[in-house]
């Protein structure tokens, strides 16, 4: 019988010859990555345990990015937390200013195709795009991984995603994540693995499979997996020879499978406060907005900044709007500096900010009001995420949002 | 006797313990802040012993540990939910704080109902009528019975 993308992982990576949905295995683990919240917790637990020195410093990354820069005087002390591990234990991929983890593990190549990764963070589910199994655990989880640089897993069911055709103009890889996560639920695959498949999914950037994946945990997946291609190995600077193993069987079993006609898709948006209350964005034109944000792991990339300055050529953002941008990473900053998509974004009045984390997670740059409504990029619109309980958050694609943002009312994307 | 707390599906960890208290130094300053958005009162009312009933999909959303860390700091005994996100399920029996699955109990018991749980046979007595709840893994269960995983894996090295 065959196998599915993620069995195949999980059997390179344990050496079994065969796994089958709910075994449970323990996987050797490639990578690690934590962030400035939880350090200060993964620390402590990992001294709880009585260890004394992580498995392997070169697996472990270190990222500061929910509090780039600092907004109170206590944020330095996790950085101080971080540093004091960091040197006492050998890490030399500590990454203090960089951008945001989900970008730059697959960035930096830390996350690569084939790989088991595992992160404090529940968007880990991002790197799947690039062909690795990649999923959120807690700190406790973290500190015995560092102890002993294994993780028991139960192998997964996996829900087979296939979209085909092409995609109109204004849909982009936001709109179909937003769109299966409506149709899934917000606990439609809890426990399970998503397998992204199809001639769409083949035509899609690593940029915008990483969107996809990104946003997958939203219905509760472990992982969310696409078969690396050619870009795949552009992306993450390994060979076609390397990731040839890396697909699912032809007669791989699922527990099912959703086919989608890309060519039936419309833009659409999260209402609050549930990332799977999906609506076409035609229901909702005219919802006054008070502030839009262009960023985050899920939309902060290059061909997002693009999108947003396209929208935006030629235009102002709409008078008493606020349009923040923080681009991902350091490495898309520069880029889109080149481009000539901040000059363009800065000219129609948007505050860009450093790469970060700060107002997707709630914590700075950009925090809501009571009453007030933004139209987001990023992932959550989660009661009380970006400001008081009050605020109202639609999530969108960069495109939608960078429209609205000229019109100040949610708009159709062009 | 314990008190029930009763929540819907999908509660996230958001609303469990907000982003901007992950800052705070640790969970027994975090803890007062326990559901804030959906609740004035359920922080200062919870006894140790009481349980939590929820719908489905208890916990999604971010990877805190937080987020069972407080409920455990609070005293809350057990969470039987309709569901639970994976990644809650695997911090709360990482920290010792069990977690039960019952499809029915969630209906049929209402806020502030009196219930007595057995946790060795995995049920929960409501105003005389018995609810079984599903089993962990052996593998989990072993974890949760020694008090976590710091404890668990202590075991394992002495």
């Amino acid at each position: 019988m065959g196998h599915t993308l993620i069995e195949k992982i999980i059997m390179n990576n344990t050496g079994l010859e065969t796994v089958s949905p709910g075994q449970i295995v323990t996987t050797k683990v490639d990578r690690v990555m934590i962030h400035d919240i939880f350090i200060p917790f993964v620390a402590e637990k990992f001294k709880e345990m009585g260890f004394s020195k992580v498995w392997d410093p070169d697996k472990v990354v270190l990222i500061y990015d929910h509090m780039v820069p600092t907004s109170t005087v206590e944020d330095v002390r996790h950085f101080q937390i971080g540093d004091a591990f960091a040197r006492e234990q050998g890490l030399t991929h500590v990454h203090r200013t960089d951008g945001i983890c989900h970008q730059l593990m697959p960035e930096m190549g830390y996350a690569a195709p084939g790989q088991v990764v595992f992160g404090t963070d529940s968007h880990t589910t991002t790197y799947g795009a690039v062909g690795c199994f990649s999923s959120g655990i807690g700190y406790t989880e973290m500190a015995a991984i560092l102890g002993t640089g294994e993780l028991w897993v139960r192998v997964p069911e996996t829900i087979r995603i296939e979209i085909n055709g092409e995609l109109p103009a204004n849909v982009s890889a936001k709109d179909i994540i937003l769109r299966i996560l409506g149709d899934l639920r917000a606990d439609g695959a809890t426990y399970k693995a998503l397998e992204f498949g199809g001639s769409t999914v083949e035509g899609l950037s690593v940029a915008s499979r990483l969107t996809m994946s990104n946003m997958s945990v939203e219905c509760g997946a472990k992982c969310a997996l696409v078969a690396p291609d050619e870009k795949t190995a552009a992306f993450s600077k390994v060979s076609m020879d390397q990731i040839a193993w890396i697909h699912p069987d032809p007669d791989a079993k699922y527990e099912k499978v959703l086919h989608y006609n890309a060519a039936d898709l419309v833009p659409v948006l999260a209402c609050p406060s549930q990332v799977d209350n999906i609506h076409p964005v035609s229901e909702l034109v005219g919802t006054k907005l008070d502030e839009v944000f262009i960023g985050s792991c899920t939309n902060g990339r290059l061909e997002d900044l693009a999108a947003a300055a396209q929208a935006l050529e030629s235009k102002t953002v709409a008078p008493g709007l606020r349009l923040i941008v923080t681009p991902a990473s350091r490495s898309i900053y520069r880029e889109a500096v080149k481009a000539g998509y901040i000059e363009t974004l800065v000219k129609a009045g948007a505050i860009v900010t450093q790469p970060g984390c700060g107002l997707c997670c709630g914590r700075a740059g950009g925090i809501l009001a009571e009453g007030e409504t933004v139209l987001a990029t990023n992932n959550r619109n989660f009661l009380g995420r970006m400001g008081p309980s009050s605020v109202k958050i639609y999530l969108a694609s960069p495109a939608t949002a960078a429209a609205s943002a000229a019109a100040g009312k949610i708009v159709m994307p062009e | 006797m314990s008190k029930i707390f009763t929540f819907k599906n999908d509660v996230d960890t958001d609303q469990i313990i907000a982003s901007q208290y992950l800052l705070l130094p640790n969970i027994d300053e975090m803890k007062g802040h326990a559901f804030e958005s959906l609740s004035d009162t359920f922080a200062s009312e919870v006894k140790p012993g009481d349980l939590i009933v929820a719908g489905d999909n208890f916990g999604c959303g971010s990877s805190r540990e937080q987020a069972p860390s407080v409920l455990k700091a609070l005293g809350v005994q057990a969470i039987i939910a309709k569901s639970f996100a994976r990644i809650f399920y695997r911090n709360a029996i990482n920290i010792g704080l069990p977690v039960l699955v019952s499809p029915e109990l969630s209906d049929a018991v209402q806020q502030g109902q009196e219930a007595t749980l057995d946790l060795s046979a995995g049920t929960v007595t409501v105003e005389g009528k018995t609810y079984t709840c599903t089993k962990l893994p052996p593998y989990m269960q072993r974890i949760l019975n020694a008090g976590g995983l710091i404890a668990f894996l202590n075991q394992d090295t002495e």
